[in-house]
């Protein structure tokens, strides 16, 4: 049982002080705010992780070994997740879970990259369960980053193959939030669409600013003026729920295709204003799973409620992977667990995943959703709700998701 | 050598001392990263204070020179690497000079008016550039950052800065530095004027100093030695972020400063010291702690308004009028009252945290556990809180004779 | 021109809105001289007291109590905290809201979890009024719309017409005089503390099933309130009315119309221009629109 208990942790701080704790237990860290805006976010992450590890552990752990998980509150600022980093780091981690926020990401990518050069007796591994910037696995890629999530172009990949079909679509209006991953939906969906459909005209393109919008009601006065059937979105939080209740109080007759419609909080907020009208790209499909391969989800709902719905499926396959490849490596020694993880396969719940060895980037089954009113026919409804729920529409297998990488990683000797 | 002369030559010396040895006695790398980052706010911190303190110019908007330091800093460092030959240890002066340009821009605009003016100025102004920095990311590199190395630029006499500990000495040297260039600048007339300012900005006129230039000159010197502080933070985290612009930074010096206390020149030294504190440390121990950082502000501003600074001050001079003894009799009859309504009132906060916490772990006290949706267990916490408080009330009320006599004594009256 | 009218009508809603979140800031900000950071807080409170009332009792119901709940609060707060800081001076004062607002958001989350709250419009209220070309209008706007004008009014004729509104002027202008003549300035001030509290807590009743209820919204709204009051003019309730409206309509229009200068659309622009405002007001006319003073 893992519990957090302030007069143990304060006994912990100082010991990161002055002494080094031993141990025999694997360490992973979870770097990601636990207290301020964020906060559901990532105690719902915290929660999965959690829940994955005691899975593990009862099985009888790894090597021998526990999964301890050490949680760090980097309240969303870079700088404090460097300072959170080194503080895991005495503690003996050398694993590291973080997944909100690409800006976090990217710094922890860096300063485990320099640790590693500088330190290394003392390398990290990185397992990114969600930031889903492209450059981690292109550019910027490193040997000791792994990506569970399908980073941003895949899903609109996948959204856009989707949409190649779909014959009623012809305007397309692109609203994204205007920092670094916004930017970067726009550019994907521009990209694909007119590689995909040519003949479909995009009517407009707009970045809004982030978390500042209260009131929607003039972007969608645009989106209506401009005729669009179909509006593009990566927003997420109250920027996707405020926009589709605009879009609902103005009578806007477009779907929107989204990223983030199926995360903590938005579901009950979106309500009946995004029955029919909502799509997601993701890797959750529970409905989609047979009788017999519940049990996971089961276990879940029993400790936390009927509508608690862990989506945040990557947590899951990251400790897979960890673990199967702890074994596989027979050590616990990061740089040989590294190696051993590059290229693995594993069968997922949803189907065959592989861990890609050009850029780390987990390949694995997406789908294509809607949010509808449950018919009492799924099994599980969508977070937080007892009455919606979303409906598969399409999916794709790992391979057709997969990108082109041009990730030139350089792995240590 | 005099008195005075012996006393300032012991305060410096001591304070370099504690520089230096610091991390001898913190050598972990979590602590020598959390010392490096104190070292940067107190000089944030210093320089704001130059502002609020010094000139009495309220600024929402003071972590603009400090991102626009880090921000021509991390570029600059970018340089470095492709080539261009400038020295990293002098690095911070190029975020000085930034924090320069822009103090020198910004302070033409805001200095016109005082007070509560020149506060909303530089709300608006600071919300722009944040605003700004998120939609020109080439630059300002976005929510991701401009990233940089500040092991580029080769070796000099063995040093690279790739070590923690050696970027630890750079931000002690600067620290040093900047100090003394700020405590000497409020000594001279500049300074001086820049207090009267505060005080009395007609009289001020009458004197023949202008105010509004006053204030300008000291806008662009804390923009000056904020860019320093940015510049450190550059190379620290060796990557600067929207975050360094935020209105949060602004609140965050804004609250260190005030904490320490306003009315000293080292007073932000300690509000920084406790702040960084407060933030990672405490922040690692409960998930309450924008909580307890909220009521120990709202406690500071309502019971000790002059900061940290103004009870050490208070305190030297009970010692210097002999009266710490009895002071410390009244604080004596206070402590059992005072550290159990404390820690009733924590229990409850921690209580109501765990409660709403969806993750249900145990909460933990002393080794029992504690289960935090029993109706008992809260009624519990609330009266024994209650209690608490109330015997602190009553025994305020038994001793607060004695405190007014102490206080009467320090101020010269002669008691019977 | 389908979309001029659209933009219009959305203009004036949003700045009708704005308005009901500033009156209570104005008159505070005029009696007092203090900037109240906790405003926005109030306004969470009334949205999340209207969430809580709404669901056991009604929407109605909730409508009255929730902005006397938090009207109490804010005359609580006057007397016990923020009495004590004037006597520190201005930034005391200041600061000590700003530590409110970082409790009181803190409190909320506690209370009520960090995820939103399903705090929906009432049936009666819900559903579109009218339809202007495509678009249809939603009645609760318009409910919206109507509140808010009737706090002007409201407000407009409580402080010109009746004799607590007298006194409530002479004590903005002349506290000393005031008190001399032997009204009890201080239980004015907390009065109209409380009042404008409660001014912020009943629009947050209506706004809160209108937008997202959760423990960030007090900061999400952030700072386009002080915006409206300096750009309208210190001691001016007319002015913070005709600011909120410009500042809505400006807004609005910068968002519809496709102008881009140098590859930087004007829409995007658009959240930053109401500090702009701010800035150069400040700097060309530091009182404001229509104040009739300047701190």
């Amino acid at each position: 049982m893992i519990v957090r208990s302030p007069l143990r942790a304060a006994c912990c701080a100082l010991a990161v002080l002055f002494a080094s704790a031993a141990s025999a237990d694997i360490k992973i860290a979870y770097i990601d705010p636990l207290s301020g805006l964020m906060a559901a976010t990532g105690e719902h992450g915290l929660r999965e992780l959690e829940f994955a590890a005691e899975q593990v552990n009862a099985k009888g752990g790894v090597l021998g070994q526990k999964l301890v998980i050490v949680p760090l509150d980097n309240k969303l600022s870079t700088q404090e997740s460097q300072i959170q980093l080194q503080a895991a780091i005495d503690q003996g981690v050398r694993y590291v879970v973080q997944g909100n926020g690409s800006s976090v990401a990217g710094v922890l990518i860096d300063a485990i990259n320099k640790n590693n050069e500088r330190n290394p007796d003392k390398t990290v591994v990185f397992l990114n369960y969600a930031a889903v910037d492209p450059d981690f696995t292109n550019d910027k890629c490193s040997f000791w980053h792994f990506r569970f999530d399908a980073n941003s172009d895949m899903k609109m990949e996948a959204l856009t193959s989707y949409m190649k079909d779909q014959k009623n679509i012809q305007k397309v209006y692109l609203l994204n939030q205007d920092y670094s991953f916004g930017h970067q939906v726009a550019r994907a969906a521009r990209e694909m669409l007119t590689a995909k459909r040519p003949d479909v005209k995009i009517v407009g393109d707009e970045l809004h600013p982030l978390a500042k919008v209260k009131d929607f009601a003039p972007y969608v006065a645009k989106i209506q003026a401009s005729g669009a059937d179909t509006v593009i979105t990566g927003n997420w939080g109250s920027d996707l729920q405020l926009l589709v209740k605009a879009a609902k109080d103005a009578n806007l007759k477009a779907d929107f295709y989204t990223y983030y419609a199926g995360v903590v909080g938005t579901p009950p907020a979106l309500g009946d204003s995004g029955v029919d009208r909502v799509k997601v790209v993701t890797y959750w499909n529970p409905n989609s799973l047979a009788t017999g391969q519940t049990s996971y989800i089961d276990a879940y709902k029993k400790k936390f409620g009927a509508t608690s719905d862990p989506y945040t499926g990557s947590m899951h396959m990251a400790l897979d992977y960890l673990t199967q490849a702890m074994a596989r490596a027979g050590t616990t020694d990061p740089a040989k667990v590294a190696r051993a993880m590059e290229g693995m396969n594993i069968e997922g719940p949803f189907g065959p995943t592989e861990m890609r060895a050009s850029d780390h980037q987990l390949i694995q089954p997406l789908f294509v959703m809607t949010f509808v009113k449950n018919d009492g026919k799924s099994r599980y409804t969508a977070d937080g709700t007892g009455d919606y729920t979303f409906r598969q529409e399409i999916r794709f297998e790992g391979p057709a998701t997969a990108r082109p990488t041009s990730c030139k990683m350089q792995r240590p000797s | 050598m005099s008195p005075q002369a012996r006393r300032r030559l012991l305060v410096w010396g001591g304070y370099a001392a504690v520089l230096v040895a610091a991390p001898l006695v913190f050598h972990k790398g979590f602590s020598l990263s959390l010392l490096c980052q104190m070292g940067i706010i107190i000089v944030f911190s210093l320089s704001y204070n130059m502002l609020l303190g010094q000139t009495g110019l309220l600024s929402f908007g003071h972590a603009v020179y400090y991102g626009m330091g880090a921000l021509i800093t991390i570029h600059a460092l970018n340089l470095v690497q492709h080539g261009w030959k400038f020295p990293v240890t002098l690095m911070p002066l190029v975020g000085g000079a930034a924090g320069l340009f822009f103090g020198v821009v910004f302070g033409y605009i805001t200095t016109r008016r005082a007070g509560t003016t020149f506060a909303m100025i530089s709300l608006g102004i600071g919300e722009m550039m944040a605003a700004c920095s998120l939609m020109f990311p080439g630059f300002f590199g976005g929510e991701a950052g401009i990233s940089g190395n500040r092991s580029s630029g080769g070796a000099f006499l063995g040093i690279t800065y790739g070590p923690q500990i050696q970027m630890y000495y750079l931000v002690a040297a600067w620290l040093l530095l900047s100090t003394a260039a700020m405590y000497a600048l409020s000594r001279t007339p500049l300074g001086r004027m820049a207090n009267a300012v505060r005080d009395n900005p007609e009289r001020a006129q009458f004197v023949g100093y202008d105010p509004q230039h006053v204030r300008f000159m000291m806008v662009a010197l804390s923009g000056f030695f904020a860019g320093i502080a940015g510049g450190l933070a550059a190379l620290n985290y060796e990557i600067v972020t929207a975050e360094s612009l935020s209105a949060s930074t602004s609140g965050m010096v804004l609250l260190a400063t005030y904490l320490g206390g306003i009315g000293f020149f080292a007073g932000p030294i300690a509000g920084a010291i406790v702040v960084t504190l407060m933030q990672t440390a405490l922040g690692s121990i409960t998930n309450a702690w924008p909580f307890y950082f909220g009521a120990m502000f709202l406690a500071t501003v309502l019971f000790v308004p002059g900061g940290i600074a103004s009870v050490a001050v208070l305190h030297k001079r009970f010692w210097d009028a002999k009266l710490l003894r009895r002071v410390i009799a009244v604080y004596a009859a206070l402590a059992v009252p005072a550290a159990l309504a404390l820690g009733f009132s924590v229990l409850l906060v921690e209580m109501a945290y765990n409660a709403s916490d969806e993750s249900r772990s145990a909460f933990r006290v002393l080794g029992y556990v504690i289960d935090t949706t029993a109706t008992a267990t809260w009624v519990a916490a609330i009266s024994s809180t209650l209690a608490a408080i109330a015997a602190c009330g009553f025994t305020w009320r038994a001793v607060s004779a004695r405190w007014a006599e102490v206080g009467a004594a320090l101020a010269g009256e002669r008691k019977p | 021109m389908e979309l001029v009218l659209t933009s219009l009508l959305n203009g004036v809603t949003y700045g009708l809105l704005l308005f009901m979140l500033s009156s209570g800031l104005t008159l505070i900000f005029s009696m007092m001289g203090v900037l109240n950071f906790a405003h926005a807080s109030f306004y969470m409170l009334g949205a999340y007291f209207g969430y809580a009332i709404s669901t056991k009792v009604g929407f109605y119901p909730a409508l009255v109590v929730a902005p006397l709940a938090v009207g109490a609060i804010g005359a609580a707060v006057e007397r016990h905290g923020l009495r004590r800081a004037h006597t520190s001076g201005h930034v005391s004062e200041l600061l000590f809201t700003f530590g409110l607002a970082f409790v009181i958001a803190e409190a909320v989350r506690l209370v009520w979890g960090s995820t939103p709250v399903p705090y929906k419009v009432p049936a009666s209220l819900d559903g579109p009024l009218f339809t202007l070309y495509e678009s249809t209008f939603p009645t609760y706007k318009a409910f919206m719309m109507l509140v808010s004008v009737g706090m002007l009014a409201a407000l407009y004729a409580g402080l010109t017409k009746t004799r607590v509104g007298l006194v409530i002027r002479a004590a903005l202008t002349r506290p000393d005089m005031a008190e001399a003549l032997g009204h009890d300035v201080p239980r004015v001030f907390m009065l109209v503390f409380g009042g404008g509290a409660a001014l912020a807590g009943l629009a947050g009743v209506i706004g809160g099933n209108a937008f997202v209820t959760d423990p960030g919204m007090a900061e999400s709204l952030g700072t386009i309130v002080f915006v409206v009051v300096v750009v309208g003019g210190l001691g001016s309730l007319t002015g913070a009315f005709v600011a909120s409206l410009f500042i809505g309509i400006v807004q609005t229009f910068a968002v519809a119309m496709d102008y881009s200068w140098h590859g930087m659309s004007l829409s995007r622009v658009a959240p930053v221009l109401p500090y702009l405002i701010m800035v150069a007001m400040l700097i060309v006319r530091p009182r404001g629109l229509m104040g009739t003073r300047e701190t």
